[in-house]
């Protein structure tokens, strides 16, 4: 059982509901339970409302799935299209991806995550840590950090475009796109999309490694607060190549331990139900996965930028690197653990993304024209893993004799972290709410950590997402004694 | 594309084909690009279609005479709603759609200017299970929703729009009020 998850005497208790929060996709709902001094002995992040993907999928031919994922969420339709591309070309007994078409899917997915990442930190998260927090000292000293950067705004539009116009190329439309398909690509890239795409490059990186800085000043007004808001220790996991370098398209699976030291590694990840298991508690629609060997209560793990990035030995592009270490510098030599450090980790990800970018487009074979694998014998089962923007996504699929999917299984990057997120609102909640009188500004300190995650709500409930935010205050009878609606 | 070059009036239709509902969206995207083929009228619109609104379709609406935003709504009065919207600050979104307000404040944050006159066609829903075909009633507010874009096509100005926003996108009342004010009305299916 974990600290605050569940009270001994509820019945006793004041509840509140966050609900939904807001500026995340999907229906979630934080619920709070308090004593009559405001001791905080409850809280849980639910999930209310469920659709299943898996019936979406199940009885479906094989080869149309890689589209039809895509219509899962519309903010990571790449990310499902390429994971379940991935155990689609071995389902169609396809061999290795040639060169270019590799490089095309790379492409395609640094892609997803400059603009998934922009559109996070520019225009969601970065309200949250400018002009969120209700400390007069934060606020005096961020503002002249903001002022330092009037374009931001802006800039966060261009590379959210620009990372679509990378879609777009690679894809063929700006939505709908097929682009991979089991086996390979299918369609080559001109010579005129890739000078249209290299042109603007490295302003992106720039722009991106301009917004890295940032944050790094706004962490210097006040370490004490941003290293410690949220933090809590975990295990972490991503996927790594053999040398270890995080790799956003494919790899193993490696988890490491709060102090960064080895749980597993170079885990062939079609095997990962040999070392993930995942939980199902009464509370929420949302399952828990956690490493087998450590059990439910000590083998939950963060995933996503802040998990990966530290999971991982090394960034393989330099610019990219040289902020990783900078950023780790500050646990002296182990991981950092706050919540808002997310933020950071993910901003270094889209400078290495945007790195990889222009790497691929100064290459050559990303011009070809060989863009099918040689097929051999069909296969029943098969396995695809990515990084995601939010983190490690898993599509598990097994087809029948007529093409068509009898099972399917998909543990995605919001459900990966869903201890994680209940833990990062039990920390705020201790560190900010216990005892004291709750504020709007108190509460929305609970919901700036849950946004650090940038969580799909939508992805793992497979949930419409509702906007509007409504607090609840309810006594131990149940009476609502107050309400507060915004959004 | 150079600036000259865009066409002056932007629709961005906005849905999951695969949501039940949400699909009235993207089927009016498709209908309506036929018909402006079929039309000759073209070369006077741009057609997007997406998943839901996001910061980047800001710069859809530069150099724009005229922008629409077309939806499904699950609490939309039926058949559809018709109006004038405004860039609004302080409107709650997440990192996955924004409302057709905040898309307009991101156009004056990135721009440093106002942006064209915007409207929103939204078009009311009942169910958006994944997986779902839209249902009937949905297809009946998409035809009448239809014929609502192709008068708005016939005549993309802003005058005539604001007074079909003002009685909601009802034909006869707009037709009834500009009989009375004008005249020589001009010609109203």
């Amino acid at each position: 059982m974990f600290a605050l998850e569940t009270a001994a005497h509820p019945e006793n208790l004041r509840r509140i509901a966050i609900d939904p929060v807001t500026r995340v996709e999907g229906h979630g709902k934080v619920t709070l339970l308090l004593d009559e001094n405001n001791k905080v002995h409850q809280v849980r992040l639910h999930i209310v409302e469920f659709r299943g993907f898996e019936t979406f999928i199940e009885g479906r031919p094989y080869w149309e799935v890689p589209v039809t994922v895509q219509r899962l969420c519309g903010i990571c339709p790449v990310s499902h299209q390429l994971a379940a591309v991935k155990a689609m070309d071995q389902i169609a007994g396809y061999g290795p991806l040639t060169p270019t078409a590799e490089k095309l899917r790379r492409l395609m997915h640094y892609g997803q995550m400059v603009q998934s990442h922009a559109v996070h930190f520019f225009h969601l998260a970065s309200p949250d840590i400018l002009l969120g927090f209700d400390s007069d000292f934060t606020r005096r000293n961020i503002v002249g950090v903001a002022l330092d950067h009037p374009e931001i705004a802006k800039q966060g539009v261009l590379l959210r475009k620009y990372g679509q116009e990378v879609i777009r190329h690679v894809a063929g439309k700006r939505v709908h796109g097929t682009g991979a398909i089991p086996g390979g690509m299918n369609k080559a890239l001109s010579l005129a999309e890739r000078d249209e795409m290299a042109k603007d490059i490295e302003q992106m990186i720039a722009w991106s490694l301009g917004a890295v800085h940032m944050v790094k000043q706004l962490h210097e007004t006040n370490p004490g607060f941003y290293n410690v808001f949220g933090e809590f220790r975990s295990n972490m996991m991503g996927l790594v190549r053999p040398d270890g370098a995080l790799d956003f398209y494919h790899g193993a699976l490696r988890a490491v331990d709060a102090d960064g030291g080895t749980i597993f590694d170079q885990i062939d990840y079609a095997t990962y139900q040999q070392v993930l298991e995942e939980e199902i508690k009464p509370w929420s629609y949302m399952k828990f996965p956690h490493i087998k060997s450590l059990g439910a209560e000590n083998g939950w793990y963060k995933v996503g930028p802040l998990g990966r990035v530290q999971a991982a030995s090394f960034l393989s592009t330099p610019l990219a690197e040289a902020e990783r270490q900078a950023m780790m510098a500050l646990g002296g030599g182990k991981p950092v653990h706050g919540t808002l450090m997310y933020h950071w980790a993910r901003l270094i990800e889209v400078v290495h993304a945007a790195e990889m970018i222009r790497d691929l487009l100064n290459d050559p074979e990303i011009l070809g024209m060989d863009l099918m694998a040689d097929k051999g014998p069909r296969r029943h089962e098969a396995v695809g893993v990515i990084e995601a923007p939010r983190g490690t996504l898993f599509h598990h699929y097994r087809v029948d004799d007529d093409d068509l999917v009898t099972y399917c299984n998909l543990i995605v990057s919001t459900t990966n972290n869903n201890q994680a997120m209940n833990e990062a609102v039990r920390t705020v909640a201790r560190q900010y709410l216990d005892g004291r009188v709750i504020t709007e500004g108190l509460l929305n300190h609970i919901e700036c950590a849950i946004r650090a995650y940038d969580p799909c709500l939508s992805c793992a409930t497979h949930a419409l997402g509702k906007m509007p935010m409504t607090v609840e205050l309810v006594d131990p009878a149940g009476q609502v004694i107050s309400s507060l609606s915004k959004g | 594309m150079s600036l000259a070059a865009v066409p002056p009036v932007v629709v961005i239709a906005i849905g999951n084909p695969s949501r039940g509902d949400d699909a009235i969206g993207p089927l009016l995207y498709g209908r309506l690009c036929e018909w402006l083929e079929n039309q000759g009228l073209a070369g006077e619109f741009n057609l997007y279609e997406d998943f839901q609104l996001q910061i980047e379709h800001a710069l859809d609406l530069k150099g724009r005479r005229l922008a629409l935003f077309i939806d499904a709504g699950d609490n939309t009065p039926g058949p559809y709603i018709f109006s004038p919207v405004a860039a609004a600050e302080g409107i709650m979104h997440t990192s996955h759609a924004l409302p057709p307000e905040s898309v307009l404040q991101v156009y004056r944050q990135v721009e440093g200017g106002e942006p064209p006159p915007s409207f929103v066609l939204c078009v009311r829903g009942e169910q958006f299970a994944l997986g779902a075909e839209p249902g009937a009633g949905a297809l009946a507010h998409v035809e009448a929703a239809f014929a609502l874009l192709c008068e708005l096509c016939r005549e993309p100005q802003v005058s005539a729009w604001t007074a079909r926003a003002e009685t909601g996108g009802n034909m006869a009342a707009v037709s009834a009020r500009m009989a009375a004010s004008t005249a020589s009305p001009s010609p109203v299916p």
